[in-house]
């Protein structure tokens, strides 16, 4: 009982724990469960968030760290821009070695998310090293590429801002546009978008690898920006895999994907405090996320396997 | 010379020896047309099982405790995917989750008043005569138990693969399991009997890690092996030999990080660290490295 | 003599449709057996009760002189009994030998495996190379494998699905004379097929299925070729109004056709080979012009389905030119693979036609509104447009289909098998909308293609027809009698005319 207490006043317990740490955990988790989301909804298993979000930080932090002496503006701007660049290259990666290959992007997207892992720990402790090349960490950004909070004497950053607001570009463009229709009809039966629409739907899958990976990418420059202003090894404790849950959760609707993130974001903010408080381990919610997804998993295929049951076999009538 | 290549290429083995369980769990496991990405959930359920069966009843048992610990999740992986038929990838993945967030958890508990729980531990064990062999006998025969093992396994595998009707069952099951049912062979059974090989190989890399390597617990200590084993799979082509030749390149590749900090080299070795998976992917957009993937992959 | 292989009085039924009365076939030992009948006459439904593939409602089955009763086909195979699939059951990654060995248990001996194969090869003439991976094999080489692998399990009665669908005209004379000498040396050979002279020319025995009622059973020598096709077609003239009909239609087209109208669609010297390297299309040329209806007849394999969709614009072109209009409705046999998304709401449906050419946003009110006058006026039965495809019946699921491909593309319409398994009234009304003129205020004629695999259907409907047989295609021209079902019968089978 202490430890749920100890969760919950964690995550909502004080305006504190809401603003700056709730909503600050589930930004990152917003933005990449929006770039699983997208690849899923085209049947694109996405597996490799997490390499995407390394390569956004890689490309922000190097842009931050060169471009200073600019404007605030410019510099966010910059970054966001080489963050969104740096992950649908990424992403791009596995796309090509799928249309080109047929390489199947779930072992791609692990591949690369390795890569990118090891590229971190080479920029960190060689090109990009602070100067003092003592810790195995970047410079510390300047106080013009921070990016601004959104509450006074919160840690709640424009990050957060900018995630919602991708979510609800993201739900427009698949609900509203031809390209998300598109999208939406490759992921639900590829022969019938081709057949019945016409759809070119190799195009339509490389679009959604680079848009997921745009979306993972803006994780790692928001991360940057508006929390660790530096980059380092364990930048994303696997923020791209919990993105999976979160996505899944949210049954792939951008909408939805918001609250399952800062669902997410709670439980991890929850967990710290309940371990800080009760000594119950922080680690029991990643055994929570897997319950849920495993749970969501069985319940839709055994409601399918219903559905197909009550469905008798008999002739096709009006 | 050979004071740098003795301990290197002992230390490749003795790195590569874990990473070859789990990929060989995971080779028959493809084979049969079902990717785990969940192997690391497996592997720190092995790793886990292994310290707390080896603890109260010593080293041999802990093996059987790694074994059982990732057979257990090999059995849960099997249940979705097999009889539930849910999506492998996204199965694959809560069950990464589950291991690492159950094992931190439970370990945690273990652990809660400040007890340690002690692995047993196996040391290497010399073969007698062949470990004196200048050269190879330091590198191949002053290893641990479970190395010996493999060394038995390997060939054996490979030629259960091509030599048995349980290889061709698996083999067919994975390219075609239409043709398979057609030939009389139950492609159901054939996948659980896989998954369930795979989890329990998952499991004894656990155990190796802790009883052989590092001699304890911690909290996230399978550091992405699942993850690599699957790349040492795709690397070695789908085949026990290829398989083992691949773990030794990811061995290699984190040996010589050790290397270059015993001389003080000032190298990047995450360059080297991320060779093998460039070398995956570059292999994997060949032709000849698709071709050897099962057809039936993921499906 | 005993006979090889007996099936009495079989009945068998899926759900609400029986596929089978009382069949009965005796396969004499050391002879080919032809079984006919058109589409869903129940040959394959047969056959596949006697290699245990599926389990007969009633009736007996015997082999060599023992009632058995198979409980799967692993049972008919120790029973010596092997099936040749249309669709060849073979594992691409694995060698001849492999594929030869699979379903064993214990050691696999590769070398005594291959040694079977040559064996088997230099019993029968039917030589593979047992190491081979089988994706190195064309798709003759392939059908001697599957028979091979049928051998090697020591079939002594081998059922054979279509066999030359898939092959040149030499593989499928090779195969014949194989089967030939295979029947000399004691083995029986069942073939079922659509190819009439063909299988006359190589059968001893001829049992003609219809309707799922054996109609037929005799040698070949004491049935002429018009004894067969009448019992493949049956009793079968067009109702004088039906007759009528068409001769009416077809005498309006003409008169369009002399006033030189364009066509819609025209092929040119069409030629198209499949991915897998078969010819499914030789050398077609073919017009379509507004205010026909082109019927197509063909059995499976015959090339219609890849005439279709050049036709549709749902495939291009190995050789020859196709001339078709930007947009062309598309009617599929598969309607949930090809043709709409379960899950999707009918206004998504309608919206997943030009799809792949619509730009910016999508105008949801202006979609929901087409679709609400489709589903009027084709009178679709569902709760509203925004309930899913998969609510709705089959019927009216095409009925929708119908009505999103004509108002999406006004010129041009092909159909591919647009009632199956429809019920009577659904059948009627969907056969009648796609056939209708482009009226409706709308000015212009449609050109229309109809595949039926039903004769009478396409009979109804069509204005002109041609059949494919064998990947060549050819305009059959209606008997002297009106509603004659004859002359098509006899194009479908590859008789001439």
């Amino acid at each position: 009982m202490d430890a749920l207490t100890a969760l919950w006043d964690g995550a909502f317990g004080s305006s504190y724990a809401f603003w700056s740490a709730t909503l600050v955990r589930a930004t990152p988790l917003l933005f990449v469960g929006l770039a699983v989301a997208i690849a899923f909804r085209a049947g694109v298993l996405n597996i490799g968030a997490e390499g995407q979000l390394l390569a956004g930080a890689v490309a922000s932090t190097a842009f931050a760290l060169a471009a200073a002496g600019l404007p605030q503006p410019v510099v966010i701007a910059g970054m966001i821009v080489c963050g969104m660049a740096a992950g649908a290259a990424w992403a791009g990666i596995a796309a090509l070695l799928r249309h080109r290959f047929g390489v199947l992007e779930v072992i791609s997207t692990i591949m690369l998310n390795f890569v990118a892992l090891n590229l971190v720990g080479w920029l960190i402790r060689g090109p990009l090293q602070e100067p003092s090349r003592i810790n195995p960490q970047s410079a510390t950004i300047a106080a013009s590429a921070r990016w601004p909070q959104l509450l006074e004497g919160h840690r709640l950053h424009l990050g957060f801002a900018l995630a919602v607001a991708l979510a609800v570009v993201t739900w427009w463009v698949l609900t509203r546009t031809a390209i998300g229709f598109r999208v939406r009809a490759v992921g639900a039966s590829p022969r019938a978008a081709a057949s019945a629409g016409l759809v070119d739907a190799p195009r339509t899958i490389l679009g959604v690898f680079l848009a997921s990976g745009a979306c993972a990418g803006l994780a790692g420059a928001s991360e940057v920006g508006g929390v660790t202003w530096a980059l380092y090894e364990g930048i994303s404790p696997g923020y791209g895999y919990t993105a999976i849950a979160v996505a899944l959760l949210a049954r792939l609707d951008p909408r939805w994907v918001v609250l399952s993130a800062v669902f997410f974001g709670a439980l991890e903010a929850g967990a710290a405090a309940m371990q800080r408080q009760a000594g119950v381990p922080s680690v029991v919610v990643q055994a929570i996320v897997a319950v849920v997804i495993l749970g969501v998993l069985a319940a839709t295929r055994l409601r399918e396997v219903a559905a197909a049951r009550r469905t008798p076999v008999r002739a096709e009538g009006l | 010379m050979e004071s740098i290549l003795v301990p290197f290429l002992e230390s490749m083995i003795r790195t590569a020896t874990p990473l070859a369980f789990a990929a060989l769990g995971e080779l028959v496991t493809e084979r049969a047309g079902v990717i785990n990405i969940g192997l690391e959930g497996a592997i720190i359920a092995g790793c886990l099982g292994a310290l707390v069966a080896s603890g109260s009843l010593g080293a041999g048992a802990g093996f059987v405790g790694g074994g059982l610990a990732g057979l257990f999740m090999g059995a849960v992986f099997a249940l979705f995917v097999v009889a539930l038929r849910t999506d492998q990838i996204i199965t694959g993945t809560a069950l990464t989750l589950f291991g690492l967030g159950v094992t931190g958890t439970v370990h945690r508990y273990l652990t809660a008043d400040g007890a340690t729980v002690a692995a047993a531990t196996v040391a290497p064990w010399p073969v007698p005569l062949l470990s004196d062999l200048p050269l190879l006998g330091p590198v191949l025969f002053r290893q641990p138990a479970p190395t010996y093992a493999l060394y038995a396994l390997v060939p054996l595998l490979a030629w259960w693969l091509q030599r048995t009707h349980g290889g061709l069952a698996l083999r067919a099951t994975g390219e075609h399991a239409e043709a398979a049912r057609a030939a009389g062979i139950a492609t159901e059974r054939v996948r659980w009997l896989a998954i369930l090989f795979g989890g329990m190989m998952g499991g004894l890399c656990g155990a190796t890690l802790v009883l052989a390597q590092v001699g304890t617990f911690n909290e996230g200590m399978s550091a992405g092996r699942g993850f690599i084993a699957i790349a040492i799979v795709v690397l070695g082509r789908w085949t026990p030999l290829g398989t083992a030749g691949a773990a030794l390149v990811f061995g290699a590749a984190s040996a010589l990080q050790f290397t270059f900090q015993a001389l003080n080299w000032d190298l990047p070795y995450q360059v080297f660290l991320a060779l093998p998976y460039v070398l995956t992917l570059l292999l994997l957009a060949t032709l000849r490295g698709r071709a050897a993937a099962p057809a039936g992959l993921g499906r | 003599m005993t006979a090889a292989l007996a099936l009495r009085g079989i009945d068998k039924r899926f759900g609400v449709t029986t596929a089978l009365t009382a069949a009965h076939c005796t396969i004499r030992r050391g002879t080919v057996h032809a079984l006919l009948g058109e589409n869903g006459a129940g040959k394959t439904t047969l056959m596949r009760i006697a290699f245990g593939l599926l389990r007969a409602d009633a009736g007996e089955l015997e082999v060599e002189g023992r009632a058995v009763r198979f409980r799967s086909s692993a049972d008919a195979i120790a029973a010596g009994i092997g099936m040749v699939h249309q669709h060849f059951m073979l594992i691409p990654a694995m060698t001849v030998a492999e594929n030869v060995a699979l379903g064993g248990r214990g050691r696999f001996d590769a070398r005594a495996a291959a040694a079977r194969v040559r064996t088997i090869g230099a019993e029968t003439g039917l030589h593979l190379d047992p190491d081979t991976p089988v994706r190195e094999l064309a798709v003759g080489a392939q059908q001697r494998l599957e028979i091979i692998k049928a051998l090697a399990h020591d079939a002594r009665i081998l059922i054979l699905d279509e066999p030359t669908a898939v092959l040149a005209p030499g593989e499928a004379a090779d195969l014949y004379a194989w089967l030939r000498r295979f029947s000399v040396r004691g083995g029986s050979a069942v073939l079922i097929t659509h190819k009439l002279r063909e299988a006359l020319a190589v059968a001893d025995d001829v049992t003609v299925l219809r309707g799922g009622r054996t109609v037929l059973e005799s040698t070949t020598a004491a049935a002429p070729e018009d004894e067969i096709i009448a019992a493949l077609v049956g009793e079968r003239t067009l109702p004088p109004e039906l007759a009528g009909e068409v001769i009416g239609a077809a005498s309006a087209v003409r008169a369009r056709r002399d006033a030189g109208e364009a066509p819609v669609l025209s092929l040119r010297g069409v030629g198209y080979t499949d991915p897998a390297g078969v010819v499914r299309l030789r050398d077609v040329t073919l017009e379509v012009r507004p205010g026909e209806v082109l019927g197509v007849l063909g059995v499976e394999g015959a090339g219609q389905r890849e005439l279709l969709r050049l036709l549709a614009g749902r495939l291009e072109p190995t050789t020859g030119t196709v001339q078709r209009p930007a947009r062309v409705g598309f009617i599929p046999e598969d309607r949930l693979q090809d043709a709409v998304i379960a899950e999707m709401s009918l206004t998504e449906n309608l919206a997943l036609a030009g799809a792949g050419e619509r730009r910016g946003r999508v105008r949801w009110p202006a979609l929901r509104e087409q679709a609400r006058s489709v589903v009027e006026e084709l009178e679709v039965r569902a709760s509203g447009v925004d309930a899913p495809m998969r609510a709705l019946s089959g019927g009216n699921q095409q009925k929708f289909i119908v009505g999103r491909e004509r108002a999406h593309a006004a010129g041009a319409l092909v159909a591919e098998n647009p009632t199956r398994g429809l019920d009577i009234r659904a059948t009627a009304r969907v056969r009648a909308e796609i056939s209708a003129p482009a009226g409706n205020g709308r000015a212009g004629a449609r050109a229309v293609v109809y595949y039926s695999s039903d004769i009478e259907e396409v009979l109804a409907v069509a204005t002109r027809v041609v059949v494919c047989h064998a990947g060549l295609v050819r305009e059959v021209a209606p008997g002297a009698e009106p509603g004659d079902l004859s002359p098509y019968a006899r194009a479908l089978v590859g008789a001439e005319l």
